[in-house]
């Protein structure tokens, strides 16, 4: 895998971003902005899940209003998230807290598409509270464990 | 006393030392501050966005306010008390630092925003709570909240950085 990692590093959008001053915080910037949007559409429909807000509107349908705003979040992230790495694969590669937030990110976004998805799109009635609550936490649980292992990547090295 | 001599003495008190020197308090309060922005101003931003009538434009808007502020409040607890946390650490630097001083400007209009919103068009949402399109001053407000708020979350990270800075701190 490390020869990979120097592929990245040595990458040209990884070099233009290390040899400029701004970049690298300008492309963060907009990594954490999509952060707060992502953050916003899953929590508004786990807190629904779990019967804490917006009670008024069924889940299905919070979870087809948000859906939109998550998906275009997560293509800032990756789009974003992407140079960001190229610009420190080396680092990132002896990173425990990147290979975390990896480790955490694929089953995320799997659970999130598959099982949370479904569940979010359900007949309330049918699904019940206890499985939907429980949904609900292990969706917050895996984005909160990409969230705080991405920011500690910063700490790391 | 000036500011600047209040922060200069801030810097000198054994707390302040204590969360500078910190391994692990330090960060984890930084990591909290980060990660409360899904509650804080994930929430702000969905009300901001069916206030511009581009998300849920058939929940009624009063509903959406009521069963979303309490998060975002919430959210802004967390975050004064970790924000002022992490100002106790380094107090004179962040003082000094014109990201720092950006983002108090933009927190302050914000709030402006917010009062105004809420003291004028929230007033009478009654009239206007299942519109689909919310009148001008409520999409104006939505508008102006996004903007500030994705102002203030690109100034904070910059806060990091030193490049404006006066040479006074180094």
């Amino acid at each position: 895998m490390l020869p990979f990692f120097q592929w990245c590093e040595n990458s040209a959008v990884g070099a233009a971003i290390r040899g400029s001053q701004w970049l690298f915080p300008v492309i963060e910037s907009f990594h954490l902005l999509a952060l707060a949007l992502i953050g916003g559409a899953v929590l508004i429909v786990n807190l629904r899940l779990l019967g804490l807000g917006l009670r008024s509107q069924p889940a299905a349908q919070l979870a087809r209003d948000t859906q939109p705003w998550l998906i275009g979040g997560l293509a800032v992230m990756v789009a974003t998230g992407i140079p960001l790495f190229l610009s420190e694969a080396i680092k990132c590669y002896y990173s425990p807290a990147f290979r975390m937030k990896m480790a955490f990110l694929l089953p995320a976004i799997v659970f999130t598409f598959t099982v949370h998805r479904k569940v979010a799109a359900a007949d309330e009635k049918v699904v019940g509270p206890l499985r939907s609550g429980l949904v609900a936490l292990v969706s917050v649980a895996l984005w909160s464990v990409v969230g705080a292992s991405g920011r500690w990547i910063g700490f790391s090295g | 006393m000036s500011l600047l001599s209040f922060c200069q003495w801030l810097e000198q008190t054994p707390g302040s030392i204590a969360l500078h020197e910190s391994l692990w308090v330090y960060p984890i309060v930084e990591s909290v501050h980060v990660l409360t922005l899904c509650l804080f101003v994930g929430t702000a931003v969905l009300l901001d966005l069916r206030l511009l009538g581009v998300m849920m434009r058939r929940a009624p808007v009063s509903e959406m306010a009521r069963r979303l502020l309490p998060w975002t409040a919430a959210g802004f607890v967390v975050m004064v008390t970790s924000g002022a946390l992490l100002f106790y650490a380094i107090p004179v630097r962040t003082y000094l630092n014109i990201f720092f001083r950006v983002k108090i400007a933009m927190l302050i209009l914000a709030g402006l925003n917010a009062w105004v919103f809420h003291s004028t068009v929230y007033r009478r949402v009654a009239e206007w709570d299942l519109d689909p399109v919310t009148p001008k001053g409520a999409r104006v407000a939505g508008g102006l909240s996004l903007l500030l708020w994705a102002g203030i979350v690109v100034a904070g990270r910059m806060i990091a950085y030193n490049w404006f800075d006066s040479p006074a701190v180094h």
